[in-house]
């Protein structure tokens, strides 16, 4: 299912241009990052792919659907939405019903519904907190909460909003590790954060954006070399990258192994 | 400056103390980080550094705890405002909420402290200018993206000028660059002014490069304390759950590849890494 934004533009009803001709194509099974600086409108970009947010001009598309002519409700189906701050959207009063709360709602049958979050929960390494109440849990944890609520869903379009935020490297390796299971299932993964060292280890494609724009969308290896261009909008190269540009090599290493077998071949 | 003794704290439902026999000392002028997993008590220690620890959140608190000359668990929460500012992990947590701009909620804490309204409205300007806000002091804090407000939250904590500065991961929604900025002026505030700087971190990478002195908590209990190069390129780190910067695992690659001595100092920053490397 492909996931089309035409030059959509969106204007708070307060009166602030959040977006300026924004156009994309996000095609089945591919992993997007959007970064860039804070304001720049990554969050109101992504609140369009689920219908939180219509555009005031241009148009969404997800598969078949525009996102004017369906619900969110409906929406919910097609594009799961994990929020960047889990409490504007933990509902329930124990970690089972809230991650069950989601695949119910889009009509799952009740075993569905009992499987899906099972294995959604045991991927964020929460099965035994189950009956415990989401709010007794740490604020890492209740990001990992609201993350299974989104896999129980089972969409086939994922996004998560600085999902890494606050995690320690355990919570980080583990939304890495889901990450590439998604990735693994052919699943859109779609995901705005400031950590570029994570962005480096798992995504292959990467949005830069800047003041309501698209500034630079490309292959990893590309964008995440342009210091320069990445500066504009307070983004830095990641540390492999800023570590190989300082050495004067030619190579753009994503990983450690890629920047060892560029020393090894001096 | 702060200085604990023999500090074990419990929540009130805690089975396990929080902190245990925590002892302390951190000078004037000095930038300290705690680092450590989720959970090891890195939160805990920041409020109780602010005295929300007892004073807020009750619970069992023993041992000493002295900031900038007062005895926070003796003292009242105004008498610990005015001297120790906390920002917490949570802009959402922050923000008064009874404001209706920006240029008010940052005017807050000022107003409590009977600050007259020209120099407050001076030193308003500047801290937003400061955290990069000041073309946004009459929108909503509601209004603002997740990290303009953690920006909007480090402003209202730095324009109370604190002595004492506690931050329980302030960048964790800041772009880099605005990490970088934060980072910057929270050295500068211990360097010139001589403020006391505590902050909780998971960004290794700025630790090495901006703290002086690093801790390492680890279910509750200080294990390790020293400068970043020696604690952040440890053996040991990976066992308290931290993951050592892409430097030192780069580092510590080549090494195991027979590309760099093994006896080579591992390094922790940039400037370090081009320095093994080269």
């Amino acid at each position: 299912m492909n996931l089309i934004i035409d030059d959509v533009s969106f204007t708070y009803p307060a009166g602030a241009e959040a977006l300026r001709g924004i156009s994309l194509h996000i095609s089945e099974g591919e992993a997007v990052a959007i970064v860039g600086e804070n304001g720049a409108g990554k969050t109101t970009l992504v609140k369009h792919f689920n219908g939180l947010l219509k555009p005031t001009r241009g148009r969404v598309t997800v598969g078949d659907w525009d996102t004017r002519t369906q619900s969110v409700a409906r929406m919910a189906a097609r594009v799961g939405y994990v929020f960047q701050n889990p409490d504007d959207q933990i509902v329930e009063r124990t970690v089972a019903d809230e991650v069950a709360f989601g695949p119910r709602r889009l009509g799952q049958s009740e075993a569905d519904v009992a499987a899906n979050s099972a294995a959604a929960l045991a991927m964020v390494e929460l099965s035994e907190e189950a009956q415990t109440h989401p709010y007794d849990l740490s604020a890492p944890q209740r990001k990992l909460v609201t993350l299974a609520s989104v896999l129980a869903m089972r969409t086939p379009i994922v996004i998560f909003d600085e999902p890494t935020m606050g995690q320690d490297a355990r919570g980080v390796a583990l939304i890495g590790a889901i990450i590439e299971e998604l990735k693994r299932e052919k699943r859109t993964v779609i995901i705005i954060t400031h950590d570029i060292d994570f962005c480096a280890a798992h995504f292959e494609r990467v949005v830069a954006m800047a003041d309501g724009r698209v500034l630079i969308d490309g292959p990893a290896a590309d964008v995440l070399t342009r210091a320069d261009l990445l500066a504009t909008t307070n983004v830095e190269p990641p540390q492999l990258i800023r570590l190989a540009q300082a050495l004067g090599l030619s190579a753009a290493p994503l990983t450690i192994d890629g920047l060892i077998a560029n020393l090894q071949g001096q | 400056m702060i200085r604990l003794s023999d500090v074990t704290y419990s929540y009130p439902r805690g089975t396990a103390p929080a902190l245990s026999d925590l002892s302390l000392e951190i000078p004037a002028g000095q930038f300290c980080a705690v680092i450590g997993a989720n959970g090891a008590g890195k939160t805990t220690l920041c409020a109780t550094l602010a005295g929300f620890v007892p004073h807020f959140y009750r619970g069992d608190l023993s041992g000493d705890v002295t900031v900038a000359g007062i005895n926070l668990p003796l003292s009242s929460p105004a008498e610990i405002a005015g001297t120790v500012g906390l920002v917490f992990s949570n802009p959402f947590n922050q923000i008064t909420g009874a404001r209706f701009s920006v240029r008010e909620e940052v005017a807050f804490g000022l107003e409590n402290m009977a600050v007259p309204v020209a120099e407050m409205e001076s030193r308003i300007e500047e801290i937003l200018r400061f955290v990069g806000l000041e073309g946004l002091a009459d929108r909503s804090p509601f209004a603002l993206s997740g990290g303009q407000q953690q920006r909007l939250a480090i402003a209202s904590v730095l324009v109370m000028r604190p002595k004492v500065i506690v931050l329980d991961e302030p960048t964790s929604q800041l772009d880099p660059v605005g990490s970088r900025e934060v980072f910057t002026v929270l050295r500068d505030l211990a360097a010139a002014d001589d403020a006391t700087v505590f902050l909780a971190e998971q960004k290794l990478e700025w630790v090495a490069a901006f703290a002086d002195r690093v801790i390492v908590l680890h279910q509750g209990r200080l294990v390790a304390d020293g400068l970043p190069a020696e604690i952040l390129a440890s053996p040991d780190l990976e066992r308290y759950g931290l993951e050592p910067t892409r430097y030192t695992q780069a580092a510590r690659a080549a090494q195991a590849a027979g590309l760099r001595h093994a006896d080579a100092p591992l390094p922790v920053t940039l400037e370090q890494a081009v320095e093994f490397f080269s």
